[in-house]
């Protein structure tokens, strides 16, 4: 295969991956809040409403696109660009399975959650842009909450740098292989070392993703739509599907770093071999089952104030994961090779 | 098909489509959509059907620069921290010292901040 269809292979792949994501998403979200509040969701579209969401596709895309007399133009057509950009990229480094992944980038993991970092920035610009104070509102509070939260998120994944000694994600699954005692999993997630670590990555990347509990900057019921007050159509529609996009990049991520990634419990490798699709459908269906998770929560929890969000992130989050890094450190270095050879 | 060279230009090709995807779908899109009638407040912001009083770009707290600076700070020293914790495994007890003095470092200045209000929301 020669290096530019090899590139335009990754392209329409994951380009597919994340309209298929949007549109699946989107209907899984109305779903699965509506059965949170004991309704039924969307039902009329096709069978239990499952063509509603490419209804709402099409019904975007042939909407009158306004760009309102005060905005600030260049800013109002560049930030879907600088959202929805980011978000596309999100998904080279993830490792569907050992053959499949759109790069190897040996940053792998710092990569993504560098792309991710940059969505607020977008977010910010249409806010301003949209010369709404509704607006303005939201974007200000996406770049506090952003400034809060990248640091307690990019510190809370470096334990896991550290035991697995890569940030390459499918080096990071590999280092998961295998079973404590012959019995657990060794996913990070069985380890009681990581767990603070998994708590504090799971704060961080709702905040990341802008959901609910975490969704100040759009907080419908107290500034109108947010930064997205002002924009209509496929611009609208290109900033939400990356934001449902990045919730399944967060999740995917979680999977990667602390389920297991690709891995099934107890399967041998050549399961893998022998039915090379099963790697990606275990990814795929446990990034799901981390989607549904976090609509769960965003179902479940009343929306906390920005103040609160604020010191909570610095004040206990950030400190919380430097002492988890240190933690690591000593338990790395001086109890594990005890704890090695005590198990075998 | 594997390189590092190889994966850059991967990122580098999905970089320039994004955005000329962003561009075709909104210009797809306006020449799909209908154009309504010029009305009177049609394009006037959306402040929940009451006309905005004074200019949108409203003044923000100074606070908000203080935040930016303390992320600045943290940001950078974190990605130090990345290379750090790759070749963890592979050095010995030194790097540990090492960067538990670089942690209480961070933790100072986080500790002075917060003791000198940097951290309240008002």
């Amino acid at each position: 295969m020669s290096p530019t269809l090899a590139v335009i292979v990754r392209l329409v792949a994951v380009l597919g991956l994340m309209l298929t994501n949007g549109v699946v998403m989107i209907y899984l979200l109305r779903k699965v809040l509506g059965h949170l509040h004991i309704r039924l969701g969307p039902m009329h579209v096709g069978w239990h409403g499952l063509l509603q969401t490419v209804n709402d596709v099409l019904k975007l895309l042939t909407k009158e696109d306004l760009t309102p007399r005060a905005v600030d133009k260049v800013l109002f057509f560049l930030a879907p660009v600088v959202v929805f950009v980011p978000s596309l990229m999100a998904y080279l480094a993830l490792p569907f399975s050992e053959a499949l992944r759109a790069t190897r980038l040996e940053t792998g993991m710092l990569f993504t959650f560098a792309v991710l970092a940059i969505v607020p920035i977008g977010i910010l610009m249409a806010g301003w842009a949209s010369a709404n104070k509704w607006s303005l509102l939201g974007g200000m509070r996406a770049a506090a909450m952003q400034i809060a939260y990248e640091v307690p998120l990019l510190l809370s994944v470096l334990p896991i740098v550290m035991i697995a000694g890569t940030m390459e994600l499918g080096a990071v699954v590999d280092a998961q292989a295998g079973t404590w005692f012959g019995l657990v999993p060794r996913w990070f997630i069985t380890d009681p070392l990581l767990w603070p670590t998994f708590l504090i990555f799971l704060i961080s990347s709702l905040i990341e993703v802008n959901q609910t509990p975490f969704d100040m900057s759009e907080g419908e019921s107290e500034i109108v739509a947010g930064f997205a007050s002002e924009y209509s159509a496929m611009k609208f529609a290109l900033m939400f599907l990356s934001e449902f996009s990045n919730t399944f990049v967060v999740s995917a991520m979680g999977v990667t770093l602390f389920f297991g990634g690709w891995l099934l419990p107890w399967a041998p490798d050549s399961w893998y071999e022998a039915v090379p699709a099963l790697a990606p459908i275990v990814f795929l269906t446990k990034a799901y089952v981390g989607v549904v998770l976090l609509w769960w929560i965003r179902g479940t929890f009343p929306r906390v104030r920005i103040d609160q969000m604020m010191s909570l992130g610095w004040k206990r989050l950030i400190p919380a994961a430097l002492a988890m890094i240190l933690i690591t450190g000593v338990v790395q270095k001086l109890l594990a090779p005890v704890l090695y050879r005590a198990v075998g | 098909m594997q390189s590092p060279a190889f994966d850059h230009l991967v990122v580098g090709a999905f970089l320039l489509f994004g955005v000329v995807f962003v561009a075709v779908t909104v210009f797809a899109s306006n020449l799909l959509s209908p154009k309504g009638k010029d009305e009177p407040n049609r394009l006037e912001p959306y402040e929940c059907g009451v006309e905005p009083v004074g200019p949108p770009w409203v003044q923000f707290r100074v606070g908000y620069y203080v935040y930016a600076l303390l992320f600045v700070v943290f940001d950078i020293e974190t990605v130090f921290l990345y290379p750090w914790a790759v070749s963890f495994n592979k050095m010995g007890l030194f790097v540990l010292t090492e960067m538990t003095i670089f942690i209480a470092i961070l933790a100072a200045g986080l500790a002075y901040a917060w003791k000198e209000g940097a951290l309240r929301w008002r």
